[in-house]
């Protein structure tokens, strides 16, 4: 069964919780009861719709992709996340958690961001509300995502770089974790994804959900498969949320399979993680026999990530969505595919979602597919172009 | 007669030092640093310095609540593969070496990996007296209190200068071993200033509760140490130790460092402040 809300302990089954610092808890607190008072407000309802129109570009279409129908033997939908201002999904969360900022009378923001594109999206909130900001993002994906850094800087953004462990998005959570543990008397944290101890995995669902209630009013009939990518897992969150529990539609979240599942460096928590505290929240994870988290790997920066939302764990156990992988060079394949195609650039994550559709193309002939195009490909562009040498 | 349990042994800690009209000083060092068996040494040159007992931590990779020296001991302690059993093997050898009430420092998910009950067991069996668990707020505390108890073990509670007097309420009602007063709003780290949080946490505690309250995060130095015991009954201090441990030379630097150091601590925490 889907649930509206977590339960009191801000558990979704056995999924969840908040497993934080004590210096922090009062805050999570505080944060619960504003998002509660904040998401009942018609006002504050009227000026996060007013911002997601006009602003960020919603509602983002949903568009035929006729010529891959063609090809593949069925019938795709791309949901257009990608044309949402900056680029991607992320900024549906962070234009609201921006806008809750101000209302609990907080002048400052933090975020962790992976591929940049959260980074990017807060700083840009901040921008348009008036909020000072600061990135923490791995070194490694300074690397692999320099134009976004410089975006971030562009937009009044401070990038402060994390060089601990692998250097990735982990390390760019647990760095924001820290840097709130600190300010957070002050400071809100704007985590990216439906992760982190309660309540950020049900508010920013709430937050991404629209992407879905969307779907739900664009497409004229149900379809049969979504698919969206699972890296912390919002932007699939809120494409399959509004369907979660209508057992006409199979919803298929697709995990970073990395250089192969049996290699072991991967990204997929759900497939091959098992269930641990990570970011604060009891969700799957990454981790050895002795409970400490392991690596990701992906060659999306955004799927490199040793966790999932706790919510997700809960969909797999309950048998609500299903989980899959896909691997680095299968995406890559799709990347390549949606461009020469469609037209269409898409981000490495998004590929990971197209690249499964494209796989198992044979068993969905004649389907309604729905992908999540959760973001556009620009970020990905230098790296794709190394590795195509 | 009943045997004596690790509560019991805190209990008795911070009943002799208020006997003696002082606070408990608790020095902090990661398992196994420099090395595994160095660290045995260290922590028996402590105890011959004045330490009260120690907080010895389980290397971890991802620590919320450390700082970055603290975590820099941390991936060193874990490059070196001082896992939890090892860990545990060396608390077993620190409280031979040197008879002092030992708390293990650990994050939650290696407790859950292990199973509760079977992770406090353990840590009995290492002859350890008590757990802290960095990242356990009261409210998801039930089933480690109860394991806490079976293996007749102390676990430490955390109060934290932002807690408010419900919080507060339920931390105290939860009967913990003892309370961590958390010293300064963020993660552990030296700081230049003693903190201006302890004498307010402690009146707020104080006015609900016996329990002893030990401070610790951001006590750096013995005019810190002794600001802070002037309320509490006892005092940890992490990173200044493994400090001076990681910015050592060698191993007889660092114990004739720790030694000198946690003299100081010490002799501060034997000449206190008066009350204001």
């Amino acid at each position: 069964m889907r649930r509206e809300r977590p339960d009191d302990r801000g558990r979704f089954g056995a999924y969840g919780g908040a497993f934080a610092p004590e210096t922090l808890m009062p805050a999570l607190i505080d944060l619960e009861r504003a998002f509660v008072d904040a998401w009942e407000d018609p006002g504050f309802r009227g000026d996060l719709a007013g911002l997601l129109a006009d602003y960020v570009g919603r509602p983002t279409p949903v568009y035929h992709a006729q010529r891959l129908s063609a090809q593949l033997g069925l019938d795709l939908w791309l949901k257009r996340e990608d044309l949402a201002h900056t680029g991607a999904h992320k900024i549906n969360n962070t234009i609201a958690q921006g806008l809750l900022t101000k209302r609990m009378g907080k002048r400052r923001v933090i975020a962790e961001t992976g591929a940049g594109q959260h980074g990017v999206a807060t700083a840009t909130a901040c921008a348009l509300l008036d909020l000072e900001c600061v990135v923490y993002m791995g070194v490694k994906d300074i690397e692999r995502q320099a134009l976004n850094v410089y975006r971030m800087e562009l937009l009044g953004a401070e990038v402060i770089p994390v060089t601990s462990g692998a250097g990735t998005l982990k390390e760019a959570v647990s760095a924001a974790l820290r840097g709130w543990v600190s300010s957070v008397e002050s400071t809100h944290y704007i985590i990216g994804s439906v992760v982190g101890p309660h309540p950020y995995p049900w508010m920013v669902r709430e937050f991404q959900k629209v992407i879905g209630e969307e779907l739900q009013e664009q497409l004229h009939e149900t379809p049969d498969v979504i698919v969206a990518p699972v890296g912390g897992g919002s932007n699939a969150m809120g494409i399959f949320f509004p369907y979660v529990g209508d057992s006409d539609v199979l919803l298929v979240g697709v995990e970073a399979g990395g250089f192969g599942i049996e290699t072991g460096r991967h990204g997929a928590s759900l497939g091959e993680g098992s269930p641990g505290v990570l970011h604060g929240a009891m969700t799957y994870m990454l981790q050895d026999d002795f409970g400490q988290v392991l690596e990701a790997h992906s060659i999306s920066a955004g799927l490199d990530y040793p966790g999932v939302g706790p919510e997700h764990a809960y969909f797999k156990d309950e048998g609500l969505v299903r989980y899959v992988s896909v691997t680095d060079e299968e995406a890559l394949s799709a990347f390549h595919r949606l461009a020469v195609t469609e037209g269409i650039i898409p981000a490495l994550e998004s590929a990971h979602g197209l690249a499964w559709i494209i796989r198992e193309a044979a068993d969905l002939a004649e389907a309604t597919v729905v992908l999540n195009l959760s973001g556009r490909g620009d970020k990905d562009v230098q790296q794709v172009a190394a590795l195509d040498g | 007669m009943a045997e004596t349990t690790g509560r019991d042994r805190l209990a008795g800690m911070f009943a002799a030092a208020h006997a003696e009209g002082r606070a408990v000083l608790l020095p902090y060092l990661t398992a196994g640093i420099p090395t595994f068996d160095d660290s045995v040494r260290l922590f028996r040159a402590m105890a011959d310095a004045g330490a009260d007992g120690f907080e010895v931590g389980i290397p971890y990779a991802d620590p919320l609540m450390d700082g970055p020296v603290i975590m820099r001991a941390g991936e060193l302690a874990l490059e070196a593969g001082v896992t939890v059993d090892r860990a545990l093997e060396l608390v077993k050898q620190v409280v031979a070496a040197t008879s002092k009430p030992t708390l293990v420092m650990t994050y939650v998910n290696p407790v859950l990996r292990r199973g509760i009950d079977t992770f406090f067991r353990q840590v009995r069996d290492a002859d350890a007296s008590g757990v802290i668990i960095a990242d356990l707020p009261a409210d998801e505390a039930g089933p480690f209190l109860a394991a806490a108890e079976s293996s007749g073990l102390g676990l430490a509670l955390f109060v934290a200068p932002t807690t408010d007097d419900g919080r507060l309420a339920t931390v105290l009602e939860k009967k913990p071993a003892f309370v961590y007063a958390i010293a300064e709003v963020g993660v552990t780290g030296e700081r230049d200033e003693a903190s201006s949080n302890t004498e307010h946490l402690a009146r707020r505690i104080r006015s609900r509760s016996d329990l002893p309250i030990v401070f610790g995060v951001g006590i750096s130095t013995a005019h810190h140490a002794r600001s802070a015991a002037r309320h509490g009954d006892g005092v940890i201090v992490g990173t200044a130790i493994v400090r001076r441990v990681l910015e050592a030379a060698s191993v007889d630097e660092a114990a004739a460092a720790l030694a000198s150091f946690v003299e100081e601590l010490a002799a501060a925490l034997r000449s206190p402040l008066p009350p204001d």
